[in-house]
């Protein structure tokens, strides 16, 4: 597939809570978007801005007020069988999935997805053994009971039960929410390890910016249930201030710099990763030797 | 979605029904139910659904909010209707073909069966709208403390009742994000043989029940450590308290049995 056609696409996209209610709330309200295979987007916003609605709509769970979600160019809703196979292909981690885990061993676990799509025999055990490879689930741990592993490997075995089912497309609610650094670490490593094999297009919502600098191609900010900037980490992070406005905070390397700047040091203002910031004092210092 | 079945859902607002000690309410609500059932004239009946219409208004509760509420007793209500038309003799015969008669007697009863029906749940419906669980519980509380003398555990009860409806909405909630989970990684719970789908049921049940009883421990180990120690000694922050309003609300609640029951008498 040619790599600049969108994936998914999203078109006007409106949705309104208990409309008709003295509940109703507007959560997304005209929302356009395109994601393309092998980006690695970052969703950020505080909490209500509305992104756990808009990537509800991707995989068909929610359906729209108004405007389309198109898989491959094809309308999500155009009928039922189309939404229940757009599920496989739009894969969504929800928020804290391992309390979603329900059988006796993470084998069977992992299977549900892949044999609720039809799959079984030989290739189911090869889907489930692969998804366990990209998450780091070893063979011991396949026989166990889910509910007898740690906080992090819990977490790994709910993402390689929608890794299993190989989507095209995979969305994850705060991935590394309430893990410490090191499960946090193996699990992005795990994403991104996903993301190149079969490159998928993986839309990440996180609170972390460290995280999504640190990993993500593409970064989209949301606020007041519209998209407020789309665009690469750098030209997202320059706009600091607004950011900060929103109730959103930048990495700390970028506040240190633009603090830096605020005194009058000339340090460029796109600087997000700390491996970037080093680079580029690093040049800094060579430039004043000349 | 599942958010939408919770019916006789509080409904905000600062209107003289809202306002009223929730021990009024229920008292009244007791008043108002046995109304229902001695009005068996068309005059009382019309006169329970004038004071019905007035709550609802004073209220502020749109009548769409109500109709809604009786849906789901759709069938029972047809079910009685049917019944009590078929089965009730007396005054002259209207039908008469195969197994079915139908008196004029069987169309009143059942008329006033469902008439019934409607008003207690409607009536039923006005409390649980007009005044929040919380308020609820604490009025049965208040209520039930004199049996604190016979040693039922009266705040113990009501506590449990209060965590009970407290827990509903979040657990209802949690089962809207797991059914969605569960159906992102391709479950079907809508077709499917019977067994099908009853075993569809288990990638919910299982992790419903493990974060229930996670909850359960949470809650607790958190009451303890705020050194929670059952109702000996406890104090509210909010006090209920009657006022002339409460007062007026049992003298209109004391005229509509009087006035129903004076209707019945007569005949009316």
């Amino acid at each position: 597939m040619d790599p600049t056609t969108p994936i998914i696409e999203v078109k006007n996209l409106t949705h309104v809570y208990s409309a008709g209610t003295p509940f109703e709330h507007v959560a997304i309200k005209d929302i356009d978007l395109s994601f393309r295979p092998g980006e690695l987007v970052g969703l950020i916003g505080h909490t209500g801005s509305g992104k756990s609605t808009l990537i509800q709509h991707l995989n068909g769970l929610l359906k729209p007020t108004s405007g389309q979600v198109l898989f491959k160019g094809e309308n999500i809703w155009k009928d039922k069988k189309f939404t229940h196979s757009v599920r496989g292909k739009v894969g969504l981690v929800f928020q804290y999935p391992e309390y979603q885990l329900f059988e006796e061993t993470c084998w069977k676990d992992i299977a549900f997805g892949p044999k609720n799509q039809g799959i079984s025999g030989d290739e189911l055990d090869a889907r489930v053994r692969r998804a366990a490879g990209f998450v780091g689930i070893g063979d011991d741990l396949l026989e166990k009971s889910p509910f007898d592993l740690s906080g992090g490997q819990k977490r790994r075995v709910a993402i390689a039960g929608v890794i299993a089912m190989e989507p095209d497309v995979l969305i994850l609610d705060e991935p590394t929410a309430g893990l410490d650094a090191a499960g946090r670490d193996s699990v992005l490593e795990n994403i991104r390890a996903y993301q190149r094999a079969q490159n998928a297009a993986v839309i990440m919502v996180s609170h972390a910016m460290e995280e999504v600098a640190a990993i993500c191609s593409r970064l989209i900010v949301m606020n007041h249930a519209g998209v407020a900037m789309d665009g690469t980490p750098a030209e997202v992070f320059v706009h600091s201030e607004e950011l900060t406005e929103m109730g959103l905070s930048v990495p700390q390397v970028t506040t240190v710099f633009r603090l830096l700047r605020e005194r009058g040091i000339d340090l460029p203002a796109d600087v997000y990763t700390v491996p970037y910031a080093l680079a580029r004092l690093a040049e800094r210092k060579e430039g004043r030797r000349c | 979605m599942l958010k939408d079945i919770t019916l006789g859902q509080y409904f905000p607002g600062k209107t003289v029904v809202h306002r009223m000690d929730p021990r009024t309410k229920l008292l009244l609500l007791i008043v108002y139910l046995v109304t229902v059932f001695l009005a068996s004239t068309y005059a009382s009946a019309a006169l329970v659904i004038i004071f019905l219409v007035t709550v609802t208004w004073l209220a502020r509760i749109p009548f769409k909010s109500m109709v809604k509420g009786l849906k789901p007793m759709l069938i029972f209500i047809l079910f009685t209707a049917v019944l009590n038309l078929f089965y009730t003799k007396g005054g002259t015969l209207l039908l008469d073909w195969w197994i079915f008669h139908i008196y004029t007697e069987g169309i009143k009863t059942a008329f006033f069966m469902v008439l019934r029906i409607m008003l207690l749940v409607c009536g039923t419906f006005l409390l649980t709208y007009t005044t929040s669980p919380i308020a609820l519980t604490d009025a049965l509380e208040r209520l039930l403390s004199p049996l604190k003398k016979i040693h039922v555990p009266v705040h113990e009860l009501a506590m449990m009742m209060s965590i009970a409806l407290r827990f509903i909405p979040t657990l209802i909630e949690e089962t809207d994000k797991i059914i969605s989970a569960q159906k992102a990684r391709g479950a079907d719970f809508e077709t499917g043989s019977l067994i099908r789908r009853a075993k569809a049921l288990i990638p919910i049940l299982v992790p419903l029940f493990v974060s229930a009883f996670r909850r359960a421990d949470e809650l607790a180990t958190a009451m303890e450590c705020r050194c929670y120690h059952g109702g000996e000694g406890r104090t509210r922050m909010k006090v209920l308290r009657f006022t002339r309003l409460d007062l007026f609300a049992f003298f209109a609640g004391g005229l509509l049995l009087a006035a129903v029951i004076v209707l019945r008498h007569f005949g009316l």
